[in-house]
């Protein structure tokens, strides 16, 4: 009576060795990258925030928080988040609703759906370098296309007060296709039953959309938007390729990325660069808790 | 009845006018990229008349950014990276997401946990690290460093998971009374069984390992050794007002994946459509 369940209990435990040792076998390639590609990186970022860098990490001065106080109490930083959060308030929502109108239009039975839907997607192939480099040019306030097609003589990318505009432009162009993508599987899943059961009650188009769609597709709804903000916090080729380093509106487009590059990378003064992303991750952990914690409210979950 | 179907009607037009003022938006910038390509210097910057079309449809411009530019080496590199990325991203995450999916040990909560913070943390902190490392190796302007961060996925282990968790269990089962061992049963049974998985990351990791611009910028810094993103911003920095040479060279560097996309936009919407859903 008291022998069998050890028994038992060993040739489980031994199949469950063998289960376990598997596990770790495919396991460690993945975790073995992660820790030296991403973790011990975290740390060793965090670290070098405390240093003054000398060239190639060499040379490295401790400066204690000094980085902090000088990223914290200068303009550049604060400008630089102005803009990234700028950039965002008009990516993000324009990206959205127009993504989810023409989701809405591709749902239902229509001429061309396909046709239509490889066009939207076709920005999201391209490389974010190319195209800031044909809007760059559409943009060229002498011989750009804009300005003569439109006959007018707007400084798109050179007047502080809308360059950051026309970036964020840029921006919803290259993702509103991918938004509408996710928009129209989540759409895909909502069932005909509660369409019916709206046109039988006379709820049409416009209230249709508002009483059934909106509420059913709220959860992809919140999970682009809260991809977006992040994305869009992380905002980097475009002001980088369209902005010029002699561009007068610079300061008021580059984003916390660039800055952060710029002192990483170019003036090759990485525990400034560290210090600059450090602060940014904290920011963004902030926004996605927050996101997280409101989820609740935002979101109807049937 | 009548006013129905005319309400029908006027709702569809007014539907396609929307869509097609959008798609024009779409590709407006695309074909101002392909005209623009074709045209001389004093074309590209007439304004009075503007010029739209070229008049001449002649491939100068791609064949002075194909000598100067060093075009061959920008493909080959960048099919190269997105060709060892796809390769590593899918076969680490398929053994991994197997793992966590599928098998039980100890700390496999613990584990799995850090895959998800990863995920949560912006790039650019890892970036400075990753570039060090890189340099200390001496392995700056080499294919290796454009693969480096690529060696595994913390996102691509997640998809995976999901897609392993999603199947049967008595599956698993029947072969583990044919006596296959857990290897066995994940390289013959369980792995092509998630093949849609791996196309929609292979898919995936392929269109973000071209787009992305700031890790060849900074690694591959010779122009024969980097990227064709990394690739157009160097020309642009050096070229910055030679219009129809730029965009020859954005076209060129767009135009393989825009017809791979052409010929395979099921697959491509799908799997960014499965993938993007989970990121």
């Amino acid at each position: 009576m008291t022998a069998k369940p050890a028994v038992k209990k060993q040739k489980m435990s031994k199949w469950a060795k063998n289960e376990a040792m598997w596990g770790y076998l495919f396991v460690i390639p993945t975790m073995l990258g992660l820790f030296v590609l991403n973790f011990y990186p975290i740390i060793q970022t965090i670290y070098q925030s405390f240093f003054k860098t000398g060239d190639f990490g060499r040379g490295n001065i401790f400066v204690g928080l000094q980085n902090y106080i000088s990223v914290l109490s200068g303009s550049e930083f604060w400008g630089s988040l102005v803009n990234t959060f700028k950039y965002a308030l008009i990516e993000v929502p324009f990206s959205i609703a127009i993504a989810l109108v023409l989701a809405v239009f591709l749902n239902r039975k229509i001429l061309f759906r396909s046709g239509y839907r490889t066009i939207f997607f076709l920005p999201m192939v391209a490389a974010p370098a190319a195209v800031a480099m044909v809007w760059k040019f559409m943009y060229n306030q002498q011989f750009g296309l804009l300005n003569n097609i439109f006959g007018t003589n707007i400084a798109w990318i050179s007047d502080p007060k809308i360059a950051w505009i026309s970036i964020a432009v840029i921006g919803v162009w290259s993702i509103v296709g991918y938004n509408m993508i996710l928009f129209l599987s989540g759409l895909q899943e909502i069932p005909h039953d509660y369409y019916e059961a709206a046109d039988i009650d006379g709820a049409t188009g416009v209230r249709q959309f508002f009483a059934v769609t909106l509420p059913l597709l709220s959860p992809t709804i919140f999970f682009v938007l809260q991809t977006r903000i992040i994305g869009a916090l992380q905002v980097f080729d475009l002001p980088f390729m369209v902005m010029d380093k002699s561009n007068q509106a610079l300061p008021s487009v580059q984003s916390v990325v660039y800055v952060f590059y710029q002192y990483a990378f170019t003036y090759n003064n990485r525990g400034y660069g560290a210090t600059i992303v450090v602060c940014m991750l904290v920011i963004i952990l902030a926004i996605t808790f927050i996101l997280q914690k409101t989820e609740k409210k935002w979101v109807f979950y049937n | 009845m009548d006013s129905f179907i005319l309400r029908q009607r006027i709702t569809q037009g007014v539907i396609h006018l929307i869509l097609i003022v959008a798609s024009i938006t779409m590709i407006v910038p695309f074909a101002w990229m392909f005209l623009t390509a074709f045209k001389t210097l004093s074309e590209s910057t007439a304004i009075n008349p503007f010029v739209i079309f070229p008049s001449s449809w002649k491939f100068d411009n791609f064949l002075t950014v194909w000598k100067s530019y060093n075009f061959l080496y920008l493909y080959r590199n960048t099919l190269l990276m997105i060709f060892f990325r796809v390769v590593c991203a899918v076969l680490t995450a398929t053994m991994a997401g197997y793992a966590f999916g599928r098998l039980n040990f100890p700390g496999k909560n613990l584990l799995f946990s850090l895959i998800l913070v990863q995920m949560m943390v912006p790039s650019q902190i890892f970036i400075i690290p990753q570039y060090m490392m890189v340099a200390n190796m001496k392995a700056l302007n080499t294919m290796f460093a454009l693969v480096f961060p690529g060696l595994v996925t913390a996102f691509g282990t997640l998809l995976l998971k999901q897609a392993y968790q999603s199947l049967p269990k008595d599956m698993e089962e029947a072969a583990n009374i044919d006596g296959c061992n857990i290897g066995q049963r994940f390289l013959l049974i369980m792995a092509p069984l998630t093949r849609s998985a791996m196309v929609s990351l292979g898919i995936f990791t392929a269109v973000f390992a071209f787009k992305d611009l700031m890790w060849p910028m900074i690694v591959c810094s010779n122009a024969t050794s980097t990227t064709l993103s990394a690739g157009l911003a160097k020309m642009q920095g050096q070229y910055a007002s030679n219009y129809p040479e730029l965009m020859a060279a954005a076209l060129m560097a767009c135009l393989p994946m825009i017809v791979i996309y052409l010929i395979y936009q099921k697959q491509f919407i799908e799997g960014i459509a499965t993938s993007g859903g989970k990121l």
